[in-house]
């Protein structure tokens, strides 16, 4: 029998009982909509972590002091001073996949501009801190390294420390504001970036050069960090173990000796925080796949039924002339229409569910090709798997008996 | 010479049923030629009911030999006897055996649909063809529920004719219907039957309808008791006219 033969049987056959048809699909359906629905929501999920990760600078590394012993006690890594200006001459002179770096000194204190007061960060760095951390201006100018040799008392200044010291909406460029005793002039201010994924405001702070808070005001000649720019993303791994080569040569640390500092990276974090969706979509992901399984045993516990239904039927097509394997290939297909059937609506049910979540609830969502794809695909074995029993069950009854079944 | 299109020789059929063995059919042998009409009657028991599956190849003899159309049925595998159903038998049930929800032109298209040999557009002309010959031109897109007994044993008819069989095997064709209906099938198959020289075998157990037929077959327990040609054949479209008139259709 040809196959066009086939599919019109098949569907003349669905077509005698429609609502059945469309009750055994909507299992299908639901289970192929929650399927792509639940791996759009995770993979969304995902992206929007790696999205923020990623304007964080994702090629972005870190170096802090580690944490050592000291006579049998171990201090903590902040209070460790190792890091200094000759590390940075060292990478800038030795590191080949490293573009830029930056140290960094931060201090706590109050932003003060007349009356109005904010406790906030400083940020002593280098010119180069603003693209490691890929942040931009509003408005005004960066400094630079003249500012940074002459220890320039100039700053830049964070969106919430503008709104508290500057609230009615004055320009704050060329004003000067005092940070504990020391007075900064405003040179630029910096675009907002909101909060990051730990809450964290990333606008509360201000950024000078990393001379200035060394020498006026923490008088300190260790760095508390130092942040350096892989070449790209996927040189990272070799960056970091250059650097920590260079960094131990510079400490002079022997073989035996453990770093006394420790390099990191952001896509440790970004691994550990995409394992951590991923295991959502995963668990999303078999959630669905059990309905989409469900609704394939619908569908075996329909055909079955129906088998029984139609044996008379079956009984007439073998007696005009339907081979075993044609009746076979009938209720298979009929199976497999049901099932691809009720896979398209739940790829366009999928969409649309996916379209609502994002509009209503405003969550991110993306729609993987890959989900699309692969939940047709099991949709079709689905309709073959389940279909495949009940339809042998048909093909393999014996004509005078379904002929004379009542 | 004419052409046998039955030959059936020392022809056995037994179910072993348990521990017993059922001796349905014991031995039976004989011809029917092209364009003949024969009926076979027996009473329930008579074997008559495996005596017609075998006809239509829907089963084998345990012993003896049935030659359909000059082709040895017993050797045939389960799906050569499919097709030999679809190309050489044209099957009439008691219970007509539509598809439901189905057209009269869809229902009567449906052998042609297992043979991979016939385009759509040549299934189509047949299918009208075929309900042409049966008088239900107009009828092509009522569904089994729209139509009347006898109409639909006639879409049933017509479903036998469209694969151009050697043979129509119709079993108690008559058996749900009234007089005066199973008069008009009688008048359609004996038309079919001298007008297009089909061959028609009709199983029955009706006197009345074996004598419209030009040779009857009875049987008895498994073997044949009377084989006789019907010297005065009656008309059943003589019989329709002298029936009084009746309001319905």
């Amino acid at each position: 029998m040809s196959l066009i033969n086939l599919i019109r049987i098949a569907l003349k056959a669905l077509q005698r009982n429609k609502l059945r048809a469309f009750l055994t699909m909507l299992g299908i359906i639901i289970g192929v909509g929650s399927v792509i629905a639940m791996v759009a929501i995770g993979q969304g999920s995902k992206q929007s972590i790696h999205d923020q990760l990623s304007n964080m600078g994702t090629n972005m590394i870190t170096v802090q002091p580690s944490s050592n012993i000291n006579g049998g006690v171990r201090i903590a890594g902040s209070s460790f001073q190792t890091l200094t200006i000759k590390d940075i001459v060292a990478l800038k002179a030795g590191a080949q996949y490293i573009t830029e770096v930056s140290p960094a000194v931060t201090s706590r204190g109050q932003a003060i501009n007349g009356a109005l007061n904010w406790p906030t960060t400083m940020s002593g760095v280098a010119p180069e801190y603003l693209d490691i951390r890929k942040l931009t201006l509003k408005d005004g100018i960066a400094f630079t390294q003249e500012d940074v040799l002459t220890s320039a008392k100039v700053c830049l200044i964070g969106q919430t420390v503008i709104t508290n010291l500057f609230p009615n909406g004055e320009n704050p460029i060329g004003k000067v504001i005092r940070f504990g005793r020391i007075p900064f002039q405003i040179i630029g201010t910096l675009s907002p970036k909101g909060f990051n994924a730990f809450g964290q405001d990333q606008d509360d702070l201000l950024i000078a050069p990393y001379t200035t808070v060394q020498k006026r005001i923490l008088a300190t000649i260790y760095y508390s960090n130092i942040y350096a720019s892989a070449a790209s993303e996927a040189v990272t791994d070799q960056a970091v173990t250059e650097m920590t080569q260079i960094l131990r040569d510079s400490h002079r640390l022997r073989a035996n000796e453990d770093n006394d500092f420790t390099v990191r990276t952001q896509q440790e974090l970004i691994a550990t925080l995409s394992s951590t969706s991923g295991l959502l979509t995963v668990l999303l992901t078999v959630v669905a796949g059990i309905s989409l399984v469900i609704g394939g045993i619908g569908i075996m516990n329909i055909m079955y039924v129906s088998v029984t239904e139609r044996t008379k039927e079956i009984g007439l097509r073998m007696s005009i002339g339907a081979r075993g394997k044609d009746i076979l290939m009938q209720f298979l297909m009929e199976a497999v229409i049901i099932s691809i059937t009720g896979g398209v609506i739940g790829v366009f049910l999928g969409f649309v569910s996916t379209q609502v979540v994002t509009l209503t609830l405003g969550w991110p969502t993306i729609i993987s090709e890959s989900s699309v794809v692969l939940s047709f695909v099991v949709c079709a074995i689905t309709g073959i798997f389940f279909g495949y029993y009940p339809a042998q069950k048909a093909s393999r009854l014996d004509p005078i008996e379904a002929l004379r079944y009542e | 010479m004419t052409k046998k299109i039955l030959e059936i020789k020392e022809l056995k059929r037994e179910f072993i049923m348990g521990s017993e063995t059922v001796h349905a059919l014991r031995g039976i042998s004989f011809d029917v030629n092209a364009g003949e009409f024969v009926t076979i009657m027996g009473s329930s028991g008579s074997g008559k009911t495996t005596l017609l599956n075998i006809l239509g190849c829907l089963d084998k003899p345990s012993i003896g030999n049935y030659f359909l159309d000059g082709v040895d049925v017993k050797s045939l595998s389960r799906d050569e006897l499919a097709q030999l159903r679809n190309h050489k038998i044209g099957f009439v049930f008691q219970a007509y055996n539509l598809l439901p929800r189905t057209t009269a032109l869809e229902d009567v298209e449906l052998p042609l649909l297992y043979n991979k040999e016939i385009s759509a557009a040549d299934r189509r002309d047949r299918a009208i063809r075929a309900l042409e010959a049966v008088k239900l031109a107009d009828r092509h897109d009522h569904t089994p529920s729209q139509l009347s007994g006898g109409q639909q044993q006639r879409v049933a008819i017509a479903r036998a004719l469209v694969n151009e069989p050697v043979m129509i095997l119709a079993d108690e064709a008559t058996g749900n219907l009234d007089s005066r209906t199973s008069y008009e099938i009688m008048a359609l198959m004996q038309e079919l039957n001298t007008k297009q020289g089909k061959t028609i075998v009709f199983v029955t157990h009706e006197p009345d309808i074996a004598s419209f037929s030009g040779r009857t077959i009875q049987l008895r327990d498994g073997i044949i008791q009377k084989d006789s040609k019907n010297e005065n054949m009656r008309s059943a479209k003589e019989v329709l006219a002298g029936l009084p008139v009746t309001e319905d259709y």
